[in-house]
């Protein structure tokens, strides 16, 4: 050891090449994987039931599955179950963020907002809407009205957290720029504080439309004859595992679809992130 | 337009940045302030250009700035202070739409700016695909749009790398001479004071105060890059600030 320490010629046969120690920490996109794990993993379920190491009554097989889900289209039913509960989610959905996004940015904008609301949010956050279900039956009537307030409410809190952290986060030397050009209040919040709080305020919305579906199946469980969980609720409680799964295969649509609007739309209005 | 700074003193909490600073800025000179880290350079200019509130003592404008000036006082920051959701011709119409230019009126000006920034061929760009001496060169052109009466320049060149920094300078005494304008023009380096300062004020370590005002008379399009006569203003400018230099920075090492 000291006698090759000493050498100070090298013969070529002494130098090792350097070990590669970075890369990694970088995800990038990787084409079909999701779908490939999704694809697999109904496989095993279906050679799983078919070769009988999954009972029936664990799973149901996923061809029976898609028999049912068939059925429902043939049937005309698959619509008259999508349809109000699109239009409970919209509904509720749309009155529940836009609010948020409204108070948030008055949050993030002004002192005492924040000191009076900040707090009430934060006492509101953590209360499972579901249990506020009588309450909102009581204060808003059986029919649509409290299915929205349920869905709104529930989004709501989500919203306006992420807003306001999204307006504390817009760079202040960009909003000293527009003081500095004379900008008035209105054109610094129109035209520096909102764009630059936008990824926030849209990566918020992606967590508040998927606790907007979770709130629709609990909206539904109340006097709703027709809707997506209806549906799930009536095959839940008849233990029709086939249904069961038709109805959850649809909410898991439903949240793939709203999540890759929400991708289309950053990519529309965040493209100068490049 | 001329501004006059009256005994302006100034504390952040407990800590005073500077202490009873009156300077005369002429319009029509660039006047450079040098400083060793912490002295409260950046500090007086945000209080020259309203953005700060001074503890003692006024910012006056002498005069009043002329009629097509949009915004008298305007900053070139470090940093560049670039929206990036906006194209190099959208940043600087936002400084306009406030005014009510838009349109026609807005193209003209706009085209101006960049032609004398050479950007025009940008216009379109987004901030992310320029480097660093364009970004600036694009704060610079959206500063020249609203017509100052003075520029408030807060270490325009410090985030470039030394040879865009000799670029930009090139470009600014350009500027300069084409249309002579009146500047503050703070900076912590020395060769960016000498090259384009008329005035040169050299403050003194935290609290600020005026140790020296040194003015170079050889007119700015005639310095060049290592100009021996500059060199000895940048070396007697030296020896005022080595001292303050080492001291402030062993300051800082104690907070």
């Amino acid at each position: 050891m000291s006698d090759t320490l000493s050498h100070t010629s090298h013969t070529p046969d002494q130098a090792t090449e350097v070990r590669f120690r970075g890369g990694g920490f970088a995800p990038s996109a990787r084409r079909g994987v999701g779908v490939m794990v999704f694809v697999v993993l109904v496989l095993v379920m279906e050679w799983g039931t078919r070769a009988g190491w999954i009972s029936a009554l664990t799973l149901p097989r996923p061809s029976d599955v898609a028999a049912t889900f068939v059925e429902l289209w043939q049937s005309g039913l698959l619509f008259k179950h999508l349809l109000p509960s699109l239009s409970r989610l919209a509904v509720g959905a749309a009155l529940g963020a836009s609010l948020g996004i409204g108070v948030g940015i008055l949050i993030g904008l002004f002192s005492y907002v924040r000191a009076g609301l900040v707090p009430l949010v934060a006492a509101l956050f953590p209360i499972p809407k579901i249990a506020l279900l009588p309450l909102f039956v009581i204060w808003f009537g059986i029919d649509e009205t409290s299915k929205y307030a349920l869905i709104a409410f529930g989004t709501f809190t989500p919203t306006v957290v992420a807003t306001y952290g999204a307006v504390d986060n817009v760079d202040r030397t960009l909003i000293r720029m527009g003081q500095s050009f004379g900008l008035s209040w209105l054109s610094i919040v129109r035209k520096i504080v909102l764009p630059g709080a936008m990824p926030g305020i849209l990566s918020g919305l992606r967590i508040s439309l998927a606790i907007a579906i979770i709130l629709l199946v609990a909206a539904e469980m109340l006097g709703a004859e027709y809707g997506i969980g209806a549906y799930i609720l009536e095959a839940g409680s008849l233990y029709d595992l086939e249904r069961l799964f038709a109805g959850v295969l649809i909410l898991s649509v439903l949240g793939v679809i709203l999540s890759t609007a929400i991708g289309l739309i950053e990519k529309r209005l965040l493209s100068w992130r490049g | 337009m001329d501004i006059r700074l009256d005994a302006i003193s100034h504390s952040y909490g407990d800590t005073e940045v500077l202490r009873d600073i009156s300077l005369d800025i002429p319009a029509g000179r660039i006047v450079c302030l040098v400083g060793p880290s912490g002295c409260g350079k950046s500090t007086l200019l945000r209080l020259t250009g309203g953005l700060e509130r001074p503890d003692a003592g006024r910012v006056l404008q002498l005069g009043t700035p002329p009629a097509n000036s949009l915004n008298p006082l305007t900053f070139v920051f470090q940093d560049f202070a670039l929206l990036p959701w906006r194209s190099v011709r959208g940043n600087i119409s936002l400084v306009l739409e406030d005014h009510g230019i838009r349109g026609r009126d807005a193209d003209a000006i706009i085209s101006d700016v960049l032609a004398r920034t050479k950007l025009s061929d940008f216009a379109d760009a987004l901030p992310r695909q320029l480097s660093g001496g364009m970004k600036q060169r694009v704060a610079i052109a959206r500063a020249l749009a609203v017509n100052p009466a003075v520029m408030l320049m807060d270490e325009p060149l410090s985030a470039l790398d030394s040879q865009t920094r000799e670029l930009l300078m090139d470009d600014l005494v350009a500027l300069w001479t084409r249309q002579p304008f009146t500047s503050v023009y703070v900076t912590h380096n020395l060769a960016e004071a000498v090259r384009l300062g008329h005035k040169i004020v050299v403050l003194s370590r935290r609290p600020g105060q005026i140790c020296e005002v040194v003015d170079i008379d050889k007119p700015l399009d005639q310095r060049g890059y290592a100009d021996p006569d500059l060199e000895t203003v940048q070396k007697h400018l030296w020896t005022l600030m080595r001292d303050e230099a080492r001291a402030a920075d062993a300051e800082l090492l104690n907070v």
